[in-house]
């Protein structure tokens, strides 16, 4: 009963200023529902980057980095006596091969390792892609199909061929998509790619793939190891990276530390690789919670606003509620629960806005573009967004009720009331 | 010993805009059944005295004892559930609440109290609107009443909780002579014939000669 009266006069202070009413439901629900639109494309967006970016990389890369020191020269050797300073000016790097040696035992040894999934070598180089007159700048990585699917999640982005036909041609290459439009080929066109040292050979397309990103998709391909070793004149055992994917990522960092100093062979892990895209997804969520969090207390404000000016145009009905034995409390109660009220229905009502928003900007398609093949903008549907929303809209509304409702419950009723 | 109410050396001061003595040493009783006028003039602390009994205000040296219940020293939230048991109130606008009808307005103080179911607070209320002759006009939203009519549903809203004293302040403050008038007998036919407590301020002397007893203040002292 207690509580019934009190809920009974705000419900016909809420209902006997509609208007006003209806106004902050309005700011709440806008801020609400931009916030769930606004999470669920950033983090769309995200996702996506994380999906294609991040899985294209391993988890852990371990290549031999080219080492600039010329502090040492042959000359030293040659005129090897300790009463003579040897000099050598502007000295040229001597040749270095920058394959990793024993790289057999070392891909033998993280693969008895419990937390690894799959050990991928590769021997990248650059090439030219010929095809008639046509002369693009590229690169192929020369891998073995088998665990590189494995390890990149190859099968899923090939958009004409299978991965493994690779294994049955003599002379195979996977393209990228977009390599291939440029070309103008199509499966089972021959293309011949150019080495900078000169060496020429001649590959037959036996796939398609697409990762989604401009970036690569336009300039890399993938053939069999062996046909990467022919072409740069190099022995069966010639590699220059390894790729190593873990059961869990997160564990990369540390795992990456260790075996650099195990193999002596420099392992970044992925979060080192795409340090720029990571900091781009930081960028992104720290946006969409300030864009979002500034919405909010504005329309937390808007309230704040629309209560004080209540509780001063009441101030005698509060004088003389409190005057018939209505408490401190119950003062509180019937102000706070107007503006939670506020929150609640705004909060329901901004959630389904965001979701309609967000589903139709889910079905919005994305203008053609070569260097991300988006159909639709990203946009993610997860139940968590609507329940911070919630939250954090009833957090909001209850924050800016309570000052007002606290305030109202001060009033000095003697005041008031002698007049 | 029937006295309902008891006031012992009552000292109040006003600090704005200067320290300031209102009250001087009052003490005071008062009888079940007794209608009781505080008369004196503007600023002679009638009505800050009248606020002091009423529990309202509680910054005051001395002891003020209501029915047995010494009420001096009590929380906000325990005065806030003695008022609205014990004390029923008119003042000198009628304060109802403009967004409800006047039965609403009567019932409010019952529903807090919580005694009653909402059909028997219901009844109880036609009845108090029945005695204030205002029962026609149960279902009308407050604001549409005339000031009279509006003063008589407040004291209608006073008795809902058969208060042991009803409390007045100016309650024909701002009433025209007819209006006045129907109020005064009002006050009179509570305390004669229905035996309620009242104590009322006011400057109206034709309204305060018709109490049992009046109680003149002067300079913040009883004169007697």
């Amino acid at each position: 009963m207690l509580r019934d009266v009190n809920l009974d006069i705000s419900k016909t202070h809420l209902v006997s200023k509609k208007k006003q009413t209806i106004v902050a439901i309005l700011g709440v629900t806008f801020g609400i529902a931009m916030f769930i639109l606004m999470i669920s494309f950033m983090d769309g967006v995200n996702q996506y980057i994380e999906d294609t970016m991040l899985e294209a990389t391993p988890d852990i890369h371990i290549f031999n980095d080219v080492k600039t020191d010329y502090a040492h020269s042959i000359a030293n050797d040659y005129f090897r006596d300790s009463n003579k300073l040897v000099t050598v000016l502007h000295p040229k790097p001597k040749e270095i091969t920058l394959n990793i040696k024993n790289a057999e035992g070392i891909i033998a040894d993280i693969r008895r390792n419990r937390d690894v999934v799959a050990v991928s070598p590769l021997l990248s180089t650059q090439v030219f892609y010929n095809y008639g007159p046509v002369q693009i700048n590229g690169y192929i990585n020369g891998v073995n199909i088998t665990e590189e699917t494995r390890l990149s999640n190859l099968e899923k982005k090939m958009t004409e061929g299978k991965a493994e036909d690779l294994l049955a041609s003599d002379n195979g290459i996977i393209m990228g998509k977009g390599l291939a439009k440029k070309l103008n080929v199509k499966t089972g066109d021959l293309v011949s790619l150019t080495t900078p040292s000169g060496s020429t050979m001649r590959f037959r397309i036996t796939g398609l793939f697409q990762i989604g990103m401009g970036a690569i998709d336009n300039v890399k391909s993938y053939v069999n190891l062996s046909s990467v070793q022919q072409l740069l004149n190099k022995d069966r055992s010639y590699i220059t990276d390894i790729n190593v994917k873990l059961k869990n990522n997160k564990t990369a960092k540390s795992k990456a530390a260790s075996m650099a100093k195990k193999y002596g062979y420099r392992s970044d892990d992925w979060q080192t690789i795409n340090a720029a895209a990571m900091a781009g997804t930081f960028i992104r969520n720290m946006l969409t919670y300030v864009v979002s969090f500034t919405l909010l207390v504005v329309a937390g404000f808007g309230i704040y606003n629309i209560m004080n000016m209540s509780i001063t145009n009441k101030m005698k009905d509060i004088a003389i509620l409190k005057a018939q034995g209505f408490a401190r409390r119950d003062i509180v109660q019937i102000f706070l629960s107007q503006s939670l009220f506020i929150g609640f229905i705004g909060a329901m009502a901004g959630i389904l806005l965001g979701f309609i928003l967000s589903y139709m900007l889910s079905r919005v398609p994305f203008p053609d573009n070569d260097e991300i093949s988006w159909k639709y903008f990203p946009v993610l549907f997860r139940p968590v967004y609507y329940i911070f929303a919630m939250v954090f809209g009833m957090l909001t509304t209850f924050f800016a009720g309570l000052a007002p409702s606290v305030k109202a419950s001060r009033i000095d009723p003697v005041i008031i009331l002698r007049g | 010993m029937n006295e309902i109410l008891t006031a012992e050396h009552l000292n109040k001061y006003f600090h704005e805009p200067e320290d300031f003595q209102v009250l001087k040493d009052v003490s005071l009783s008062v009888k079940k059944g007794e209608f009781v006028s505080l008369i004196g003039k503007s600023g002679s602390g009638k009505s800050t005295l009248l606020y002091l009994l009423s529990t309202l205000d509680t910054d005051y040296e001395g002891t003020i004892t209501i029915n047995g219940t010494t009420v001096t020293g009590q929380t906000q939230n325990d005065l806030a559930k003695f008022r609205n048991e014990n004390l029923g109130f008119v003042f000198q606008f009628h304060y109802l609440l403009p967004e409800f009808t006047v039965l609403q307005n009567v019932m409010m103080p019952a529903r807090k109290l919580g005694k009653y179911g909402l059909r028997e607070i219901e009844a109880k209320a036609i009845e108090k609107l029945k005695l204030m002759e205002m029962d026609a006009f149960a279902a009308k939203p407050s604001g549409k009443l005339s000031g009279g009519q509006q003063q008589r549903v407040a004291i209608a809203r006073a008795l809902i909780n058969d208060p042991i004293i009803i409390m007045a302040d100016e309650p024909t403050g701002n009433l025209d002579s007819l209006n006045a008038k129907i109020v005064f007998d009002i006050f009179d036919d509570l305390a004669r014939n229905k035996g309620n407590t009242i104590i009322t301020v006011t400057h109206d002397t034709d309204f305060a000669r018709q109490a049992d007893r009046i109680i003149e203040l002067k300079d913040g002292r009883l004169l007697q």
